[in-house]
C-alpha cells in the first residue's frame, strides 16, 4: 500500500466497509477523467474471482439484492448479497496491482488493475457496524 | 530451463528437463509474434497492436500475441458466418471425421503441446503429459462418437400426424476460455460446438493465449476455414465485443461470477442462451473409516486430500476445503502433511516437478492476500504459507508453497476460491455435521467423499448440493461425465453428450398426412 487508506466523505476509516489507498484514488480519478463515471462490483469464484471489477457506470446491471458497500473516490462499490454475508466481517481495501485486469474489468491505468486487500474488523468495529452495544 | 550445451534429441537436456520453448533443441517453436487465427489464416490485428506473453515459470515474456480490438472480433465473426452454412450442412460422418483428425493431430503432437502448455501456464509438464493433452485428445474423440449417435425423434401424434424433431446447429457461437487449462478447456468448448455443426469464435484468457495458438498450428489445416476462429486480447475489449455481439447464437464462458453475470446480461439483451461455469469451493470429506486399515485405500485417500495442489490449486473444482472427521483428524492429517511436505516444487518443465508456478503475478498476489486474511481470522498455518523461494532462472517465477490452514467454515479462506495451493481444513463430528458444513457455501461445483462404507458414500453424494461428487476419487475428468455447477457455480453442463443439445436448436416439423380439412372456415 502506498499510504494511509481513505474513506469517502470523511467516514470513519475503522468502520467503513470499503476504503481506498491513495494509489486507488488516483487511479479512479484518472479513469473517471478519461471515461466518465465508473462503478465497482466485487467478484467471486473461479480464476480472477477475488478481484473488484471496474465498469463504466451502468455497464453492469444491478439486481435488487446487490449490496452497496460504500463509495470509493465517489464511485459506488457493490457486492452480491450472498457474498456480502460471507465477507461482512472484513473491510475491503481497494488498491492497485501490477498487470492487466482480467474478466471484462477496466484497467487502473496502463498495465495496472484494481485489487482488494482485506482487514478483519475488530469486535468493537463489528458492533458499531451491526448497531450493537460493544461488549464491556 | 536448459542450457544449450547438454540438449539431447528428445527435446530434453541430459538432466531430463524439457528444453524451454523457442530454445535450440526444444520440441516447441516460438515465433516472435502471433496473429489471430481467422478463416483458416493468420491475420494481423486491425490496429497492429501486440501484447507480451509471459511464462509464469520465469516471470518473463517470451513472445507476443495480438492485442485485438472489436474490429478483429467482427472479422472472426465474418469468417464464421461465411463458413456456417457449409459446416452446418455437413454430414455427421464428415463432422466426426474432422474431430477424429483433430484428435489424431493433437495426439501426434502430444509431447510438443504438453511442453507448450506447461510453459504457457506454469503447470508441471507431468500433468500436461498425463492429463491436459490426453484428455483433450479424448474429448474430441468422444464428441466425434457422440455426434454419430445424434438422433432426432419423431412422435406419432395421431395416425395421420407426425411430429419430427431434428437437431439443427445454432450457427455461430462465442466461447471464452479460462487460463487454468488453456488447451483442455478450449477442447471442452470447441469439440461439442463443432460436433453440433456450429462455427465458433474463441477468446483465450488474456494471460494464456499462446498455447491455444500452438494448438491452432496443429489443427488449423484440418478444420475447414472459418469453422474455428481464435482472437486474442484483453477481455474488457474483445471479450465484451464477442459476448455482447448480436451475431452470435450462444455464448459459453468459464470464469468468475461477475463476468458470468455480465455474460448472462449480454445474452439476455440479445435473447440468446449462455452456459457459464463460475468456480467453486469444493469440500473434500474424509470419514473416520478411511483410517480403519493402513492399506492402498488409505494411501489413495491421502493422495485425495493432497490433490488440492493439482495444477497448483488453479482448478475450479479444487478440493480446497478438507473436512476430516474429528476422531481421526490428528492421525490422518499427520499422514497428509507428511505427504505434502514431500511435494517437489520447481521448474514446470522438469518431469519430476509436482507443483509448478501460479499463472500470474496477480494470482500470486491474491494467494498471498488470502493467507494474510486467514491469519487475521485466526486460522493456523500447518504448512507452507509463503512464496516459494526458487533460485536461478526461476527466481522471478510465480511460485507459492503448498499450504494448509486449519480453521472453521465461517472464515473467508473457507468461503472463497483462492485458486492457489492453499487448503483450508476443519473437522466434523458426524454425517449430519459433514453435510451441513459441506453445503454451507455459496458454491456447488464439486465435492469429494471418502469412506469405506458404500451406503454412507451414496447418502453423502446425494445430500451434497454440487454438480459432481467424486466418490473415493478426485480430479478425474473423463469425457462422458457431466460437469457443471449448482448454486452460484454456474448454469449449464459440459463434458457430456448432452452438450450437443445445448449447442443445437430443436426443429419440429409437424406434418399432416391427412387430406381432411379442419372444418373451421
Amino acid at each position: 500500500m502506498t499510504g494511509p487508506v481513505v474513506a469517502d466523505g470523511g467516514a470513519d476509516v475503522g468502520t467503513a466497509r470499503v476504503v481506498a489507498t491513495p494509489a486507488a484514488l488516483e487511479a479512479i480519478g484518472r479513469v473517471v477523467a478519461e471515461r466518465g463515471p465508473i462503478m465497482f462490483f466485487q467478484s467471486g469464484g473461479c480464476c480472477d474471482g477475488s478481484l473488484p471489477m471496474c465498469f463504466d457506470e451502468g455497464e453492469f446491471t444491478l439486481g435488487d439484492h446487490d449490496v452497496l458497500l460504500g463509495t470509493v473516490g465517489g464511485s459506488p462499490f457493490y457486492i452480491d448479497h450472498r457474498q456480502f454475508e460471507a465477507w461482512a466481517h472484513t473491510q475491503l481495501i481497494l488498491d492497485v496491482g501490477a498487470g492487466e485486469p482480467e474478466g471484462f474489468s477496466l484497467a487502473a491505468g496502463a498495465d495496472r488493475h484494481f485489487i482488494v486487500r482485506s482487514r478483519v474488523f475488530g469486535q468493537d468495529e463489528l458492533c458499531t457496524l451491526e448497531g450493537r452495544e460493544p461488549a464491556t | 530451463m536448459a542450457v544449450v550445451e547438454d540438449v539431447a534429441t528428445d527435446g530434453k537436456t541430459a538432466g531430463g528437463v524439457f528444453v524451454a520453448p523457442g530454445q535450440p533443441g526444444s520440441l516447441v517453436d516460438v515465433k516472435p509474434r502471433y496473429e489471430n487465427f481467422i478463416g483458416g489464416h493468420w491475420v494481423p490485428p486491425t490496429k497492429g497492436l501486440y501484447m507480451p506473453n509471459v511464462s509464469p515459470g520465469t516471470g518473463h515474456a517470451f513472445t507476443e500475441v495480438a492485442r485485438s480490438s472489436a474490429e478483429d472480433v467482427e472479422l472472426a465473426l465474418d469468417a464464421a458466418h461465411a463458413a456456417k452454412d457449409a459446416w452446418g450442412e455437413s454430414s455427421l460422418a464428415e463432422r466426426a471425421a474432422v474431430l477424429h483428425a483433430v484428435a489424431d493431430a493433437i495426439e501426434a503432437n502430444l509431447t510438443m503441446l504438453a511442453v507448450a502448455e506447461s510453459w504457457e501456464n506454469g503447470k508441471p509438464v507431468r500433468e500436461t503429459l498425463a492429463a491436459d493433452i490426453p484428455l483433450a485428445v479424448d474429448h474430441f474423440r468422444y464428441f466425434a462418437g457422440a455426434t454419430r449417435s445424434l438422433e432426432g425423434r419423431s412422435t406419432e401424434i395421431d395416425k395421420d400426424t407426425v411430429a419430427y424433431h431434428f437437431h439443427e446447429p445454432l450457427g455461430v457461437v462465442g466461447q471464452i476460455i479460462p487460463f487454468n487449462f488453456p488447451i483442455l478447456m478450449a477442447a471442452w468448448k470447441i469439440a461439442p460446438a463443432l460436433a453440433a455443426g456450429n462455427c465458433t469464435v474463441v477468446k483465450p484468457a488474456s494471460p494464456t493465449p499462446w498455447s491455444i495458438l500452438k494448438l491452432a498450428e496443429v489443427i488449423g489445416d484440418i478444420v475447414p476455414p472459418g469453422v474455428l476462429n481464435i482472437v486474442t486480447g484483453p477481455g474488457g475489449e474483445i471479450g465484451k465485443a464477442l459476448a455482447s455481439s448480436p451475431r452470435i447464437a450462444k455464448i459459453g464462458f468459464t470464469g468468475e461470477t461477475t463476468t458470468g453475470r455480465l455474460i448472462m446480461q449480454y445474452a439476455a439483451e440479445n435473447l440468446i442462451p449462455s452456459t457459464v461455469e463460475l468456480g467453486g469451493k469444493s469440500p473434500n470429506i474424509f470419514f473416520a473409516d478411511v483410517m480403519d486399515q493402513d492399506d492402498r485405500f488409505l494411501d489413495k485417500a491421502i493422495e485425495g486430500l493432497v490433490l488440492y495442489a493439482f495444477n497448483k490449486g488453479e482448478v475450479c473444482t479444487a478440493p480446497s476445503r478438507a473436512l476430516v472427521q474429528e476422531s481421526v483428524y490428528d492421525r490422518f492429517m499427520e499422514r497428509c502433511l507428511d505427504r505434502i511436505g514431500r511435494i517437489t516444487q520447481g521448474d514446470p518443465l522438469d518431469p519430476t516437478t509436482m507443483i509448478g508456478a501460479q499463472n500470474s503475478a496477480q494470482q500470486l498476489e491474491k494467494i498471498t492476500g488470502y493467507v494474510d486474511i486467514g491469519v487475521q481470522e485466526g486460522a493456523e498455518v500447518l504448512i507452507g504459507g509463503e512464496r516459494a523461494p526458487l533460485g536461478g532462472e526461476l527466481v522471478d517465477g510465480y511460485y507459492f508453497e503448498p499450504t494448509v490452514m486449519k480453521g472453521h467454515n465461517g472464515m473467508r479462506i473457507f468461503q472463497e476460491e483462492i485458486f492457489g495451493p492453499v487448503l483450508a481444513v476443519t473437522t466434523f463430528t458426524d454425517e449430519a455435521d459433514a453435510v451441513r458444513i459441506a453445503n454451507d457455501t455459496l458454491y456447488g461445483l464439486g465435492a469429494g467423499v471418502w469412506t469405506r462404507n458404500g451406503n454412507l458414500a451414496y447418502r453423502m453424494g446425494r445430500a451434497i448440493k454440487a454438480g459432481r461428487v467424486w466418490t473415493n476419487c478426485y480430479h478425474l475428468y473423463p469425457a462422458g461425465a457431466a460437469f457443471g455447477g449448482y448454486k452460484i457455480s454456474g448454469v449449464g453442463r459440459e463434458n457430456h453428450q448432452m452438450m450437443l443439445e445445448h449447442y443445437s436448436q430443436t426443429k419440429n416439423l409437424l406434418v399432416s398426412y391427412s387430406d381432411e380439412p379442419l372444418g373451421f372456415f
